[in-house]
């Protein structure tokens, strides 16, 4: 019988939770790496016992962790799992270096970024926002960090290079952090076309690779956003996440700060379809496993009140790609409710009836196991969720 | 050998007590300690300095004989109950947030 697990990063730690193919009980494993600010946590498509996780603290930085059994016992990259070293018995891994490209050749133009005063300011590694693993290898993985960069790893997370195209193309300068810092939140491998590959920044915008990530392009064309000064900037866009159906690589669903957006030409060209949402803020959006015109989001009240509209947690979904949306709230508090989903919190699974998950900064994390229709709470009290992601298992 | 005593974090980190004993080269100085720190314990390397270039994080402070070095050039010499090991050398994590 099938299984899922969930994997829910949160400020204080990490936490799995898994259940059978109803998605009824589950069982919560955590917390995992405890006190520490866990933003990411994601299993590779090759193998499901290969999980990598983004451990990070303001007062230590950043270390990425690798289980390769599930979650049950973790290591950092470098250190097979058992193997020690030293007086203590320690493993002797260093996952945690990431190093800006500033070679000559390729690292060139790669020295500042705009600052929030309007001046140049240098590129500062802080931590990994998201875990990318690789479609057919379970020893490549990606890394999206602010300061906004991309890197790759092609040896299980040990060693870490730049794709240093994305930042060397041209805008980088013109590139500038939001509120949360300027980060490189959403990675999405294009699983028709090995090449391609979409990332997006906050606030910078949406780029594509076609190239496996040597040049990368924005492709902002039809983002329109007040806050900056020219609305229809090439960059400068607080992209929040974007969201694809594998069925369809070409698609694309954008929560932008304001505006939910869509693409059909892989993101050359976006049009608005926030429709009747009753606000267009918002961080999540997700596509229906096996409908990719059925879409997801939680609307935020506003950029200055991040927490549900209304006091009430509703999912909007839309069965005809956006512009009609109805809301979901069988199961979710309606009334006193003030939490925010933030942008990596939300995910399907790809079981026949398509599992929804997602967590909240109250610390709840719901599933639904009916597409939406209605919500269980799996886990109440966690501390704010940073993430989650989810694994359908044979 | 020199005494160093870790944040609880990085404790978990190294799987390691309270306080470790390193053996360490003179001169006794904050860099000559955590380069001996960071050859011992891999894992620990990037928690407490930059990677790159070196510099202690910012919400980390160095203590010695109720001193804080926290500002002082890292290849200056320690007193010598540090480098004896009467005394420990601290690792401080700065008191502030949830």
């Amino acid at each position: 019988m099938s299984k899922v697990r969930v994997l829910a990063g949160t400020r204080k730690g990490a936490f799995i939770l898994t259940s059978d193919g109803k998605r009824e009980k589950w069982d919560v494993s955590g917390p995992h790496f405890a006190g520490w600010e866990m933003y990411h946590l994601k299993g590779s498509p090759v193998d499901p016992n290969r999980i990598y996780a983004s451990q990070t603290s303001g007062w230590f930085g950043q270390i990425i962790q690798r289980s390769d059994d599930g979650g049950k016992t973790w290591h950092q990259p470098g250190t097979p799992p058992g193997e020690t070293t030293g007086p203590g018995g320690t493993p002797k891994g260093e996952s945690n270096k990431f190093k800006y490209d500033a070679s000559p050749e390729t690292g060139k133009p790669l020295t500042t970024h705009q600052w929030y005063d309007g001046t140049q300011h240098p590129w500062e590694f802080k931590r990994v926002w998201h875990i990318e693993p690789s479609l057919t290898d379970a020893d490549t993985v990606y890394a999206g960090v602010e300061d906004a960069a991309l890197f790759r790893s092609t040896d299980g997370g040990k060693n870490w290079s730049e794709l240093s195209g994305l930042r060397g193309h041209g805008t980088g300068p013109k590139w500038q952090p939001g509120a949360g810092g300027m980060c490189l939140h959403t990675i999405i491998l294009d699983p028709k076309d090995p090449g391609r590959i979409y990332i997006a920044i906050s606030a910078a915008g949406a780029f594509r690779t076609d190239d496996g990530g040597n040049t990368w392009k924005p492709i902002n064309q039809g983002l329109r956003s007040q806050y900056i000064p020219d609305p229809k900037a090439e960059v400068g866009h607080c992209v929040h996440h974007i969201a694809m159906n594998p069925s369809r690589p070409g698609v694309l669903f954008m929560q932008k700060h304001w505006d939910v957006m869509r693409s059909d030409d892989a993101g050359d060209n976006w049009r608005e379809i926030s429709g009747n949402l009753p606000t267009d803020f918002g961080f999540v959006i997700d596509v229906h496993a096996h409908e990719p015109e059925t879409i997801y989001v939680i609307p935020i009240k506003s950029d200055g009140e991040h927490y549900v509209h209304e006091g009430k947690l509703r999912v909007y979904r839309s069965r005809s790609g956006g512009n009609e949306w109805e809301p979901l709230t069988k199961g979710l508090p309606q009334e006193n409710c003030y939490v925010n989903v933030l942008r990596d919190a939300m995910a399907v699974d790809s079981l026949d009836e398509c599992g929804i998950y997602f967590g909240t900064t109250g610390g709840q994390v719901y599933a639904s196991n009916d597409a939406g229709d209605s919500w269980n709470p799996i886990v109440r009290d966690l501390p704010a969720v940073l993430s989650v992601e989810v694994q359908t298992l044979a | 050998m020199i005494r160093v005593i870790l944040p609880p974090h990085l404790r978990t980190l190294a799987n390691v007590g309270s306080e470790v004993s390193l053996e360490v080269a003179a001169p006794i100085t904050i860099a000559s300690i955590l380069d001996a720190l960071e050859d011992t314990y891999p894992m620990l390397r990037g928690t407490i300095r930059d990677h790159d270039t070196l510099r202690r994080r910012a919400f980390l402070r160095f203590f010695a004989c109720e001193e804080d070095w926290s500002h002082e050039p890292t290849d200056k010499t320690l007193p010598d109950t540090v480098a004896s090991g009467k005394e420990p050398f601290l690792v401080v994590g700065a008191i502030a947030g949830g």
